[in-house]
């Protein structure tokens, strides 16, 4: 199992031993000590593997992961796993704004809070914070599902295309073009299910609300001009 | 007095409300919304035409035009990047996606680039199988939108060019409208088929020099340092936006002025937001040399290059290599007047035609309609491409050698002299004939 502590290894040798394996390595386990919110820990893997950070990191930790399951024992800073393609990243602390920016695919599970822009341009990505989010969260989401089990802050889901939305608490004020849709059947079944991936089984769906896009700023219209 | 037989003054229409003002009040009174085209700023301002060039004279001596090498190669780079891109001109290709292109457009740009021996790029849409597949030197813009970005293509390409604005829009979001959301399309962007993208204009998980350079470490990290990191800035302020990129760690700088195009944008922030691309130049040059970093940061120049004569110029300024959008559209056959019939039922004409963001240009080359796209063989219009870039590298050597030099790069602004006070001022070089540089000089 090897282990990579940052207080001596420089991240260029970290991040350059995770490109270099195989899809097939038995090297499957990593730990990455000491990262006193280092930027760019782990961004970039391309393989099924584990990595466990033991601290915090700092912007774009697991950026673009794909396939591999990255663990941070602490907070994240700005862009924790963003364009993530597939895989898991679990974030046991809180994550600073743009958590999931721009992700395709994979989950991303934050134990705590997420700040501002949470989801942001979300192109696939499936996001559940157990805690609250940031104003301006899932702005522009274009694909994917955002859970919260906390509140929402000001203008969620700002221009939202096709992602979807479920939050258990308050939602301070939805953006332009942000709905609240009924939760119908096939709602709770998808919910449940992105609530098992995150380990979250005890948890209920009845208490979520849903939100999308209302569709009506697709396409250019002269009394849409305030939206715009 | 009979009034019948008053002389009348001649019909005089109005310099301010001339007859695109007033057609323009119309058609905003009539939609509502604002005017949306393509291109690049269409109203005249200071361009490399108000300079000449001195040539050799009794103080300075040419290089004889058939005989004596002219090298036109240029490396891009070399501050950081394991893997610098070398060309054989510096012309570049500038970005333009499949989206506002068709895929038989793309294709061609990337044949005519490799031809040539220069690199094209892609555009806020991500990267397609055919212009990988046809260029050997292919850049890859990193937008706000991301769309269509994934780790895949970006260990593919050989460049990555984080793109912060353009000249036709400093500021602005991409637009493509619903014409144009074709199956393809729409699936590569994740949006749904048909409707009127408005793209981010800023990105999403970083903002201001700071987190730029820690977003340029990431894309370091994840390409494992090999590929050159290009930051493409719109022309407003040259000076400090070239110094913060230097600072944010970017080997290339794209400084894009207020003509270079746009697949489609409103009119007024094309022909109001901005700087042209003289006035951008040496600003940019000043704050390369000020850090030390002039020729080690490359500088890439675009916004109305047309011809040698405008290579050669920008590389005077200062620039290490330039780029064309609009001009090569036209290389592959865009505005065609053999086409005028079919421009004339568009309600427009060969030369003038811009509502790219319609989709249904004759030419095939900005459209996603099938039947269009079909017109364009990718091969021959990237061989009439090749054949431009050959041109203007020629041009650009012409003058280099008539200048004395044996490398384009070699081209000095003590080369250049200016035919009017606004282009002296911008590119700081002395009007015709006198000593003075407005600003810089005495008398």
């Amino acid at each position: 199992m090897p282990s990579v502590d940052l207080a001596t290894t420089p991240l260029r040798d970290l991040n350059a031993a995770l490109h270099a394996l195989s899809l097939d390595t038995p090297d499957t386990h990593w730990t990455v000590t000491n990262p006193r919110g280092r930027h760019s820990v782990a961004v970039g893997v391309a393989v099924p593997v584990t990595v466990e950070v033991a601290g915090h990191v700092g912007y774009y930790c697991a950026g673009m992961n794909e396939r591999a399951t990255i663990i941070v024992a602490g907070s994240a800073g700005v862009g924790v796993a963003e364009n993530m393609m597939s895989g898991r990243v679990h974030v046991k602390g809180d994550a600073s704004q743009a958590a999931g920016a721009t992700g395709r695919g994979g989950l991303l599970v934050i134990d705590g809070n997420a700040s501002a822009r949470c989801g942001i341009s979300m192109k696939g990505i499936d996001i559940v914070v157990k805690g609250n989010i940031g104003p301006m969260s899932a702005f522009m989401a274009q694909a994917g599902r955002l859970v919260v089990l906390g509140d929402a802050g000001d203008a969620l889901g700002d221009s939202i295309y096709e992602a979807r939305l479920y939050v258990r608490g308050a939602v301070k004020s939805l953006g332009a073009d942000c709905i609240e849709k009924p939760m119908r059947e096939e709602h709770h079944a998808e919910l449940r299910a992105l609530l098992d991936a995150a380990d979250l089984a005890d948890v209920p769906t009845t208490a979520f609300r849903r939100y999308g896009s209302g569709r009506t700023l697709y396409n250019f219209h002269v009394d849409n001009a305030a939206a715009y | 007095m009979d009034i019948a037989n008053i002389p009348h003054t001649t019909p005089r229409k109005s310099s301010t409300f001339d007859d695109y003002t007033l057609s323009e009040i119309r058609r905003a009174a009539a939609t509502g919304i604002y005017d949306i085209r393509g291109g690049g700023a269409k109203r005249r301002v200071p361009h490399f035409d108000d300079l000449v060039f001195l040539g050799a004279s009794v103080s300075r001596y040419p290089l004889e035009g058939y005989r004596e090498k002219c090298a036109t190669d240029v490396w891009l780079g070399t501050r950081f990047a394991k893997k610098p891109i070398h060309l054989k001109i510096p012309v570049t290709i500038a970005g333009m996606s499949f989206g506002s292109l068709s895929a038989q457009a793309k294709e061609a740009l990337g044949r005519g680039a490799t031809l040539a021996g220069t690199s094209t790029t892609t555009g806020d849409g991500g990267m397609t199988p055919e212009e990988r597949g046809q260029s050997q030197t292919l850049v890859y813009q990193y937008l706000p939108s991301r769309y269509g970005m994934n780790p895949v293509d970006l260990r593919k390409a050989d460049a990555i060019e984080v793109v912060i604005g353009q000249g036709a829009k400093p500021g602005g979001g991409g637009m493509l409208l619903g014409q144009k959301i074709s199956d393809r399309v729409a699936e590569m962007r994740t949006l749904p088929k048909g409707i009127d993208q408005r793209s981010a204009c800023r990105h999403p998980d970083w903002t201001g020099p700071d987190d730029l350079e820690i977003k340029i470490e990431e894309l370091r990290e994840i390409t494992d340092w090999e590929k050159p990191i290009y930051v493409k800035v719109g022309a407003t302020r040259p000076y400090y936006d070239t110094a913060l990129a230097v600072k944010s760690g970017a080997d290339v700088v794209v400084l894009d002025g207020m003509q270079g195009g746009t697949a489609a944008t409103q009119e007024v922030f094309i022909e109001h937001v901005g700087i042209p691309t003289l006035a951008a130049i040496r600003p940019a040059v000043q704050a390369l040399q000020d850090l030390g970093m002039h020729r080690k940061v490359q500088l890439i120049v675009s916004g109305g290059i047309r011809n040698g004569a405008d290579v050669a110029k920008a590389l005077a300024l200062g620039a290490d290599a330039v780029s064309i959008g609009p001009a090569a559209l036209v290389a592959l056959g865009d505005n065609d007047p053999a086409l005028e019939a079919e421009y004339q039922q568009l309600g427009t004409t060969a030369g003038a035609y811009d509502d790219w963001h319609e989709g249904r240009d004759p030419a095939g080359i900005t459209t996603q309609d099938a039947a269009l796209a079909a017109r364009l063989d990718p091969v021959a219009a990237g061989r009439r491409l090749a054949n431009y870039l050959a041109v203007m590298t020629l041009e650009a050597q012409t003058i280099a050698r008539a200048c004395g030099k044996s490398h384009v790069h070699n081209l000095e602004p003590e080369d250049l002299v200016a035919l009017s006070i606004e282009a002296a001022a911008m590119a700081q070089v002395p009007l015709a004939g006198t000593g003075w540089i407005p600003g810089k000089t005495g008398f």
